[in-house]
């Protein structure tokens, strides 16, 4: 299948990434050569196969429902390109 | 003899028999970046007077006889491994002022093993690359050329390009790397010298900044096999910060590298052989397999059905878990802010993400949230899933049969900078032989076996069961002997 041009500006927003209306046609073409390109697993026998999710064959670990760190505000907000106070800085959201 | 032209052992041997100081090491090949990252940008961020400073911390704990394993060594630190208090980048433009405040479990681990660190090597941005010319900081170029058209500047691979370049260049004795589908190993092979792709689990990926964390893995590049054994058994190791990490125990894999392979059974799967696949390098990987015959192993030819499903199941597994993964960088808590005056936090975040993001990674969140998105997650991503299965079940069954895998390491040599631009899928099939290992978990070693008509080094990859990285050592250090590889890239400390 072929994504058409809505579709494409419909994944840029839930991707949240500024697509200009130039760049629709361009992106459309790349992801429809990928999106082709990966088809050809529809022609993959996977009845009753289970999906493997995670990257190795040991299962999580549990460990205990405490605090590990915190009281670091001066290092979480080191690298904020905003801030107040204790706080990070963003537009107004509310009205 | 010249200080950057140790292998990592010799390095360590003369620093232990007093031939040498860590701070002449370190600054031999400091002198060596400044003369050669001019032209190969191998490297992004040069800490030399850490380094120094951590040279003569090393000197002196040696006189103290207090020595780590990797004490005084000068390595090479890949730019998606959070160092503290060093600027951090994935070679995006959207971390480019990130300066981490906490250091990864791996680069803390050589810290904590005496280990110099010489800088931050360059990578395709967010490790999305199979030629370093996708980072936000410049191209990479490979310090070998080709013998019959030296001027056309060819790629290091990637995405662990700098680290590969600034080893093969003698920048550094070895370095870190991340392979998520072929990265450590499709580099290690254009650069002509080795890397392993550990088991997943083998090393924490606390503090190594995430692309696809089901198939991201920490390894190391040096100039032998042996180098890179010494390196992981330091990188190597339980983590309670990272959830998948494993607790199994970590031994001594230089001690492996000697063990022969004699008796060892060597698959030989059949569905590597390709189509317009150059001659030289099924003839090189024939050669392989005749060098092991002579140790005396057994080769076996094998069967894995679903290896032509690997990259397209990879294009949706991958690019999924980065949609999840670089959903952070948001222009909120780090890294790039881009908004125009009278922007809300959507358009913050669209504008932040536009800007911060290259084609490739905007390409790769592209896709993933579309096979992510409702309506298609079970036609994507879950066939994916299902598909991944298959390929691991392919290797459980082949291992059943086998002790070890030999392939080729990629489907060519080094191509040139300008080459392979144009089509994202002509891209990703570089990674041909890599990927499958990723999908699977299980370790995979390049190891440089020869060099193409033009000069330029070709690999061969053993892949393994997974936690046996012992027997990959052993069958990799077998074809490096064989092999006698001591062909040197134009471009490396000294030659210039």
């Amino acid at each position: 299948m072929s994504l058409d041009t809505a579709t494409i500006r419909r994944i840029a927003s839930l991707a949240r990434i500024r697509l200009e209306e130039e760049e629709v046609g361009r992106m459309q073409a790349e992801l429809n050569g990928i999106l082709g390109w990966i088809e050809q697993l529809q022609s993959v026998d996977t009845e009753g196969v289970e999906p493997m999710a995670g990257g190795g064959a040991v299962s999580l670990r549990m460990r205990e429902d405490v605090v590990t760190d915190g009281g670091i505000p001066e290092q979480v907000l080191a690298n904020a390109p905003d801030r107040e106070g204790e706080y990070f800085g963003v537009p107004k959201v509310v009205e | 003899m010249h200080p950057t032209d140790f292998t990592l052992r010799g390095a360590i041997e003369a620093l232990n028999e007093g031939l040498v100081t860590s701070v002449e090491l370190t600054e031999a090949h400091l002198r060596a970046i400044e003369a050669l990252n001019p032209r190969l940008n191998a490297f992004t961020t040069v800490t030399a007077e850490q380094a120094l400073a951590q040279a003569k911390a090393s000197d002196a704990r040696r006189k103290e006889g207090i020595a780590g394993p990797l004490e005084g060594v000068p390595l090479a630190i890949k730019d998606l491994f959070c160092t503290a208090g060093v600027r951090t980048t994935a070679g995006s433009r959207i971390l480019g002022n990130f300066i981490p405040p906490y250091e990864s479990t791996v680069t803390a681990n050589l810290l904590r093993d005496g280990a110099v660190f010489l800088g931050k090597v360059n990578l395709d941005e967010f490790a999305m690359g199979s030629s370093n010319t996708t980072s936000a900081f410049g191209p990479v170029e490979n310090p070998w050329s080709r013998a019959n058209d030296p001027d056309t500047r060819l790629v290091p691979g990637g995405s662990s390009g700098g680290s590969a370049a600034a080893v093969a260049a003698r920048l550094a004795l070895g370095a870190t790397a991340t392979d998520t589908g072929g990265s450590i190993r499709q580099p290690a092979a254009f650069c002509g010298i080795a890397g392993i792709k550990p088991t997943y689990g083998r090393c924490s990926r606390y503090g190594i900044v995430a692309f696809a964390s089901s198939l991201d893995q920490a390894g190391p590049v040096a100039r032998t096999v042996e180098d890179c054994a010494i390196l992981l058994r330091s990188m190597a190791g339980f983590d309670p910060k990272d959830s998948t990490s494993a607790e199994v125990p970590v031994p001594d894999f230089a001690a492996a590298c000697a063990r022969g392979v004699k008796g060892l059974r060597i698959g030989v799967p059949k569905e590597y052989r390709l189509d317009g696949m150059p001659a030289e390098i099924e003839a090189l990987w024939q050669q392989g397999l005749d060098w092991l015959r002579a140790e005396g192993a057994e080769t076996v030819e094998i069967s894995l059905p679903h290896t032509k499903y690997a990259l397209p199941t990879y294009y949706i597994v991958a690019p999924a878990e980065a949609s999840s993964n670089l959903a952070r960088y948001d222009g909120v808590r780090f890294g790039l802010r881009v908004a125009e005056k009278g922007s809300d936090l959507k358009d913050l975040y669209e504008r932040t993400r536009a800007a911060g993001f290259g084609a490739e990674v905007r390409r790769r969140i592209m896709i993933g949230t579309y096979v992510l998105s409702a309506g298609y997650y079970d036609a994507y991503y879950l066939k994916a899933q299902k598909v991944r299965a298959l390929i691991k079940r392919d290797f459980d069954e082949a291992f059943g049969k086998v002790d070890a895998i030999v392939t080729p390491a990629t489907p060519s040599a080094a191509f040139g900078m300008d080459e392979k631009q144009d089509d994202p899928v002509t891209m990703y099939l570089n990674d041909v032989f890599t990927v499958p290992a990723n999908l699977a978990g299980l370790p995979g070693l390049a190891v440089p076996a020869g060099l193409d008509a033009q000069g330029l080094p070709l690999g061969l990859q053993v892949l393994g069961r997974a936690f046996d990285e012992e027997t990959v050592f052993a069958v990799g250090t077998a074809i490096e002997k064989a092999a006698g590889f001591d062909a040197l890239p134009r471009l490396r400390a000294g030659a210039v």
